[in-house]
């Protein structure tokens, strides 16, 4: 084993989770700890036998007692909890919010029906991604989005200098972060089911993308049905106060089927599912377009553009990307972020941002970018893992259907 | 942690050793011998056959791929020989003791897990023939090794 100490382990899974702000990652190796933020659900980690790792700045769990494979299957097979309190939940209110965010992302937030929401990408004047969120409408007063933690200073530093000078031409907007609320995601077959018995509300009417502000077990949360693994699921966003009550009272409804789930399966479902990973399949330099995102680009929006970089995005609508996001299967070891890929000539057309071992499928699944022209499905292609080159085609994402709850 | 116990101890009478029973949760075998870097070693004659502790193996999480070497290469004590991948991380393997590869276990190629469910049995990684048998006097002791893992554990 290298180097004689386990420990350094954990620091190669946080580096290759958490590349998404690499000057945490610095911190991170300086800081004890105690530096690190926890999160209201810390201390019931802990007891449930969760294993804490440095991420982002936080302290959080990689997994609990079962192994990361049995975590991932079972949320497919039953359902996860996961606490993504670390991640960061604002509000950008006022009668201007929906045109002020449009000058920073790709969606047609003006499109968008109160009370549904969308992915989407923050762009930066190239027309790379500063960062991608699930943003929704409300109202069309009220907007309610959430960014990765690891993008948290970034991006509010970002929104906050676009604010004031979007405010001092006369614009009505204003924000608030929502530090006082804890994120939970709940994922899988079960999701819905355990989750109607702690609501009223009939949630069979609530699809895909859609968004409520509603009671759960007995506390005001905002619910968004959506999530980071492909299967149904919801997202919600409940006063931190009451996080550790509605955390026991979702896995109690489940009779212990959905179970605790880290940060390790979490990446392997996101995976599976094809979704991109801010820090590895997405950053400054590569944009939507490029990512395969192009769909999340409204259709207004791209005849009008206004938004940060639209100059360099509509080009690439409009002559194709010079590089494109794909999925890769391969034998041998799992490749890995910055594993070279090579044509079967050994010419180099491209690199892999995300891989590993699928446990659902039990085979090796990446993503990567390669040339345009190079990247249609079944291209057989050689991935150099440590040196050697294994064999590796080219296949469409996402790996594992997803089963989002869309009306028929 | 009685599971563990009760495998451990037909282990231990499969192999014919005997075992430490130590108050934390990974399992150390009596006779044989370990490295810092987390490898087992059993010293038969002049072949000595290798893997990772449970240690390490808990460590890692579930292995889902072993990189073996070729038969006939040889390796020299600390050096890597190999690796052991596993869905957090890779890890390389350092060979124990110095030698020449005269066997590797294929099964590991289809099973990877061996190496999580049975680190001292099933999920041996390779046997050498040894060059220099005084090499194995470096090495700690399953005592040595139960305190160093404790260390190591605490540190941190």
């Amino acid at each position: 084993m290298r180097g004689g100490s386990l420990w350094q382990l954990g620091q190669s899974i946080t580096r290759r989770l958490a590349q998404s702000d690499k000057k945490s990652v610095s911190r991170r190796y300086l800081a004890s700890g105690s530096d690190l933020k926890k999160t209201a659900l810390y201390d019931f980690h802990v007891a449930h036998g969760g294993k804490m790792v440095p991420f982002a700045g936080w302290s959080m769990p990689i997994q609990y007692k079962d192994s990361i494979i049995d975590s991932t299957v079972n949320c497919r097979v039953n359902g996860s909890l996961f606490d993504v309190a670390h991640m960061c939940g604002l509000s950008l209110k006022g009668k201007d919010c929906v045109p002020f965010l449009e000058t920073l992302v790709v969606a047609d937030v003006a499109g968008l029906a109160p009370g549904t929401g969308s992915l989407t990408v923050f762009t930066n004047e190239k027309g790379g991604a500063i960062d991608d969120s699930v943003i929704t409408k409300v109202t069309d007063e009220h907007i309610y989005l959430v960014v990765n933690a690891g993008c948290r200073d970034k991006d509010l530093a970002h929104i906050e200098e676009h604010m004031k000078a979007f405010k001092s031409k006369g614009g009505d907007v204003n924000w608030h972060i929502h530090d006082e609320r804890s994120l939970l995601a709940l994922q899988g077959p079960l999701a819905a089911p355990v989750l109607q018995h702690l609501t009223k509300e009939d949630l069979s009417k609530l699809y895909f993308g859609q968004f409520q502000i509603l009671d759960i077990n007995g506390s005001t949360c905002f619910l968004t049905r959506t999530g980071y693994t492909g299967e149904d699921g919801f997202e919600i966003s409940v006063p931190s106060e009451h996080a550790v009550d509605l955390a026991k009272a979702i896995l109690e409804k489940s009779e212990g089927k959905v179970r605790l789930t880290g940060l390790g399966a979490r990446d392997s479902l996101r995976l599976e599912a094809g979704l991109c990973l801010y820090g590895n399949d997405m950053e400054q330099h590569i944009t939507p377009v490029e990512a395969g995102l192009t769909w999340a680009i409204g259709k207004r929006r791209r005849a009008e553009g206004g938004f940060l970089g639209a100059d360099v995005i509509l080009k690439q609508l409009q002559d194709g990307p010079t590089i494109r996001r794909v999925g890769f299967f391969s034998s041998g070891p799992p490749a890995r972020s910055h594993s070279e890929v090579h044509d079967e000539n050994g010419n180099k057309i491209g690199e892999i941002t995300s891989g590993g071992f699928s446990p659902n499928l039990k085979k090796n699944i990446a993503m990567g970018y390669v040339k345009s022209g190079q990247h249609k499905t079944g291209t057989k292609v050689k991935i150099l893992v440590r040196g050697k080159p294994y064999e590796g085609n080219i296949t469409k994402m996402p790996f594992v259907a997803t089963k989002y709850y869309k009306p028929s | 942690m009685a599971a563990r116990f009760l495998w451990a101890s037909r282990v231990a009478s499969h192999l014919k050793i005997s075992i430490a029973q130590r108050g934390f949760a990974s399992v150390v075998l009596k006779d044989l011998k370990y490295a810092e870097s987390h490898e087992w070693v059993k010293i038969d004659g002049n072949k000595a056959t290798f893997g990772i502790t449970d240690h390490a193996q808990d460590h890692l999480g579930d292995v889902v791929y072993v990189e073996l070497p070729d038969l006939g290469r040889s390796v020299s004590q600390g050096e890597s020989f190999g690796a052991v991948e596993s869905v957090k991380a890779t890890s390389d393997i350092n060979s124990p003791v110095s030698g020449k590869v005269v066997e590797v276990n294929e099964v590991l190629t289809e099973s990877p897990g061996l190496v999580n469910t049975s680190p001292y049995e099933d999920g041996w990684i390779i046997k050498v023939e040894l060059s220099d048998a005084e090499e194995a006097k470096k090495l700690m002791d399953s005592d040595k090794y139960s305190k160093f893992c404790e260390e190591e554990d605490a540190k941190h």
